[in-house]
This record gives structure tokens, sequence and C-alpha cells, in this order.
């Protein structure tokens, strides 16, 4: 390879070592791109904060009444294990608007007319994204840690809670992707992402418990992705006693893992074929 | 001639009631520039992006560098480069790292796209800003940048799509420049444009594309001979326009045009002064005194009104790829 002059040095197949390189080199790309732009990172994060500090001091003394006694007491305590689920879900929509960018751009363009792997743009903005989400995970909890907010169970649990979080946001990328490739421009992927993601979210243990909702509602926000992976984060952060009785950390997160894998095994394939037939 | 390097056949491609391209074959030797030549909508982006297999037509054939594009686009992508009507460039990486990054996408190991970056960078001239982002590149340096990023893999054959629209008189001086050199390497290119001197300028042949269809075909040389080598250019008063386009239309066996942006009234004239003299004793004898009656050597303008009965320059903007933002401008 380090003699190719006249000719190419690609073959015709695909290698995975190949796939996993152009995979790394987008994902680099666009992580460079989120450094480089600071205001995407601070939107990213004022965002969540500025929630967190609102449902914590405005509603929090209300709400705090309705919360199981495993909270310790401290809404903060029911909120950040929740909130970890908004951002995740917020933060996914940007797959969405990354990928309408390169579209109207013509980037896209010059990535299909390379010789590099077809699902390596995909993945590496989807593997990108889930970094970024890392990252205001992350500055969330630290955030919650200055406010007072203090894990029950154990770090461990802690760290479990918040890797569950990061694979729901991952499978959530690939919904996103898919709804960015079928939109198409900036513009409108901005609120097309939000459709889906406000009903989910506020239809949802993520605020408050559910048992407060009119029947018709609890039945639908019982069984959602988001209360249960909600659930399940608040399982492992604040013990068995956080969760609506009858339900077990283990299968929790078991069904959690299972809605996010299940996504994702939906939408990867729909949002890499709806790849291949875009044309800008 | 060699081989073709590029070569369609039949190729037709519909998007719903609209025939972008219908049944266009060409096909060119290497080492050259290809100018495809017309309107806004003729079909040019189409027949790019068909080459280089980003859309698929839905029906024809295709090779480039004698790989079918349509069986094994895989192994057409590692032949060809593309830089399309808009600088694909990332503005938030650097110069350097927008190219580098191409080359690694074309498998170059990272060492190896780092020195083929180096080389190439220093080719287009970005006066030492090549490691800043490109987001304060002006729009020629983005264009240059996105050829850079075009030729880091030693592409046998560039797809160049409109590569000076958009952009001042100096940078496009430099695109030229830039352009003649890659052929002098012995890469061949195949470029759209709308502007009958770049094509003049640049290219070794010539195709003329309107409405889906390649109306013609040749060097500069050829196409402007095939109107006869010499033009009769007439401007008359506005009431006597449609008598004297039959008038001159009953000289010889060409069609005489009137051009509604230039006011001007053409006709091929393969004999000369002599057609002149016709048409002016023609206009005397029907009592119309022209305000100007030339004799000159035909321009690709006038191929394409010829072909076309318009001007290439006046047609309204109706390709979908204008939806696209513009960029770097």
């Amino acid at each position: 390879m380090t003699t190719a002059t006249t000719t190419p040095a690609t073959p015709a197949r695909m290698s995975f070592s190949h796939t996993v390189k152009d995979t790394l080199v987008i994902t680099r790309r666009n992580l460079l791109r989120n450094i480089r732009l600071p205001q995407l990172l601070i939107f990213a994060t004022v965002q969540p904060i500025m929630f967190l500090l609102l449902f914590n001091y405005v509603f929090g003394g209300a709400i705090g009444l309705a919360i199981p006694p495993a909270a310790g007491g401290n809404y903060l305590n029911w909120l950040v294990p929740g909130l970890l689920i908004q951002v995740a879900a917020f933060g996914a929509g940007q797959t969405a608007l990354g990928l309408t960018e390169d579209l109207s751009n013509g980037v896209i363009d010059r990535f299909r007319s390379l010789p590099m792997a077809r699902s390596a743009v995909l993945a590496g903005r989807t593997l990108s994204d889930l970094v970024r989400n890392a990252f205001v995970i992350g500055l969330m909890v630290t955030v919650g840690f200055l406010l007072g907010f203090r894990y029950q169970t154990s770090f461990l649990g802690l760290i479990a809670g918040l890797a569950v979080a990061g694979i729901f946001a991952y499978g959530l990328s690939w919904v996103m992707a898919l709804i960015g490739l079928a939109v198409k421009n900036p513009e409108a992927a901005q609120s097309a992402v939000f459709l889906p993601v406000f009903p989910l979210v506020f239809a949802s243990s993520v605020f408050v418990p559910t048992q407060t909702m009119p029947s018709w509602l609890q039945a639908f926000a019982d069984n959602q992705p988001i209360t249960i992976t909600t659930n399940a984060i608040r399982g492992l952060v604040l013990g068995q006693g956080a969760l609506p009785a009858g339900d077990t950390v283990a299968g929790q997160v078991t069904l959690a893992l299972a809605w996010a894998i299940g996504i994702l095994i939906v939408f990867a394939p729909l949002a890499v074929r709806a790849y291949r037939r875009a044309t800008g | 001639m060699n081989h073709p390097i590029v070569r369609a056949e039949h190729v037709v491609k519909t998007f719903g009631e609209t025939k972008a391209l219908d049944d266009v074959s060409l096909s060119f030797e290497p080492g050259i520039i290809y100018g495809l030549l017309g309107p806004n909508g003729a079909g040019k982006t189409t027949l790019i992006r068909i080459l280089t297999t980003l859309i698929r037509p839905d029906s024809g054939s295709a090779w480039v560098d004698g790989v079918d594009v349509l069986d094994d686009p895989r192994t057409a992508r590692t032949h060809m480069g593309l830089a399309g009507q808009f600088a694909a460039v990332d503005d938030y990486l650097t110069g350097r790292e927008n190219v580098e990054m191409v080359g690694r996408l074309y498998n170059l190991s990272a060492a190896e796209a780092r020195r083929r970056a180096t080389e190439v960078l220093d080719r287009i001239d970005l006066n030492g800003a090549a490691d800043r982002t490109v987001r304060t590149y002006s729009g020629g340096m983005r264009r240059r940048l996105d050829l850079a990023a075009s030729m880091v893999g030693r592409p046998r054959v560039l797809f160049l799509d409109e590569p000076t629209t958009g952009i001042d008189p100096r940078s496009r001086v430099d695109i030229w420049d830039l352009i003649r050199d890659l052929v002098d390497d012995g890469t061949t290119i195949l470029m759209t444009t709308q502007y009958l001197d770049e094509a003049d300028q640049l290219a070794a042949r010539i195709g003329v594309i309107d409405h889906g269809h390649l109306i013609a075909e040749g060097t500069p040389e050829e196409l402007k001979d095939r109107l006869g080598g010499s033009v009769v250019e007439v401007i008359v008063p506005d009431p006597d326009r449609e008598t004297t386009v039959a008038l001159l239309s009953k000289i010889n066996e060409h069609a005489a045009t009137f051009d509604a942006a230039s006011k001007r009234i053409t006709l091929p004239a393969p004999r000369g002064a002599e057609t002149l003299m016709a048409t002016a004793r023609s206009l005397d004898g029907a009592g119309i005194t022209p305000n100007d009656i030339t004799l000159r050597r035909p321009t690709l303008d006038d191929v394409f009104l010829a072909y076309t009965g318009k001007s290439v320059e006046e047609e309204p903007s109706t390709s979908t790829s204008k939806r696209r933002r513009r960029r770097g401008q």
C-alpha cells in the first residue's frame, strides 16, 4: 500500500478491518467538529443542566412528596437518573442533524463516491454521537453531585446505570439517523426529531412517577421504552425500592437492554438502506 | 484512439415526469479534458452522478477506466475522484485534515495519506493556510481544497461538476491552471460547465447537452467549423426582425436564429464574404436597413444557438441540485 502510485490500493471487497478503519476516520472527523464548534457542546450541555435546575427547584418541592422513599427523601436523587435518559434521547437527535448537514453540503456525495465502506458514514456518525452523549451524561451527573445528588446503591451501580443510558442512546441514534435521511434537510430535521422524543420523554417516569397519570396514559407510559430504561437506571442507582411494586432491578435492566438492542436491530438496517438510497 | 477511459451507452434517467437524460452515449480517450457544456437543468450533473456511482440510471451502461460502474461500483470508485458542485469540505477541519481524511478513505495508510496531503496542498497553493480551519477560507480556496481532496487518492479519472461556478474571476484562472496541470500529469478529466469560454479554454473535446440530449460533440474547432467557419451577425430594428430571420434563412442551407438576450440574428456562413454580400443585398431589396452587420468566426455560443435555438447562458435555473445551499461565495 505504501507503494501505491498509479494502481489503486483498494480491493473490491471490503474487509472488516477496512470498515473499522473507515468508521474510525469518520468518527474522528465528527468529534473534531464538536471540539472546534464549541457552541455545539455548550448548547448540548446547557440545556440538560437547565432542565436539571428547573425541575429540581421548580417542581421538586411538589413532586418530592410523591416519590418513593428509596430516593432518600430527595427529588434530585429521583430526577438525575431520569434526566440521563432525557439527555440521551434529546442528544440522539444530533445524529439526524449532523447527517442532514452532511447531505446538504455535498459531503455525503463525496463519501459515496469514495472506495470506502458504505456503513462507515452511519457507524461513524452514531459512534461519535455516543461519545458526545457520554460526555454530556457524565457532565450532568457531575453537576447533579454538586447539587446534592447521591446514589443509594454503589458506585458500580451508578456506572452500570450510565452504561444502560449510553446503550439506549446509541440505539436511539439509529432511529434519528433514519429520520434525518428521510427528511434530508437540516431545518426540517430540527423539528422532526422532537416529534417522537417529546411525548415519549414526558409520558414516562422520567420526571414523575406514572401512578398519578390517568389510567390510559399510565398504561402507555409504563410499557414504553423510555420508562422501562429510566426504571432500570433508577433500580441500578437507587435500588429495588425505587421501582414500581413487583418489578426487579435485573428484570428491568434485561428489558431495557432488550429494547435498546431491538431498536438497533430494526433501525440500523433501515437507516443503512435509507443511506444507500439517499441521493441528496 | 486508445480504449475509451469513460464510456456511457444509451443512458436514460427519469426523475418523476422529467427525462433528465434521454439516451445519452459518449466516450473519450484518456489524458484529455472532456467538457460537458449545457445550461442549468440540461442533465450534466445527472450524468456525473451516474458515472460516479451516486445514482443508477433507469437503463443504459457506463464504464470508467474499463470498470462497469453499475456492476462493480466499488472497484470503479477506486479509479475516480469527484469534486461536486459545492465544495464538499468540512468547515471545522483544517485544510490538511480534510485532505488527509479523504486520503484515508481512499485506503491510504496514515503515513501515505499525510505525505500525499502535503503534496497536493503544496500544489493548490493555499498560501500557508493549510493548517487553518476551512471556515476562514475564501470561496476560491475552498474550491481548490475540494479539488485537492478529489485528487489525493491519485484517481485515473476526475469528475468536476462546474468547478468554477460562483467564484471570482481571479480564482477561476487559478483553478483552470490547476486543471491543466492535472491533465499534464496524465489524469483524465470530465468537467461540466455552463461557461463557453471555460469549455473553449480547457476542453480538448466538448459534448453539448440540452434537455437530456447530447446534441453535438467534437473538438471546439470541429464544432465551430461545422457552422461553416464563419457567421453573419445582423442587428435590425425590432419591427423588421421576423422578416429578416425569414429572409436570411433563404440565403443558404442553414436557418437564421434570433437571440433575444443580445438582439442579434445569426446565420452560419460557410461561404464567408459571399454570404455577407447576399445578406446585404437581400436586406436592401426588402428595404431593411440594419443597425449592424458583421462577419466573424463562430463562438461556442453560436454552436449552442445553432443546435438548440437558444443561448447557453440565458436558461433559467431549473436544476434540482441548485436547491442546495450555496456556500463559500
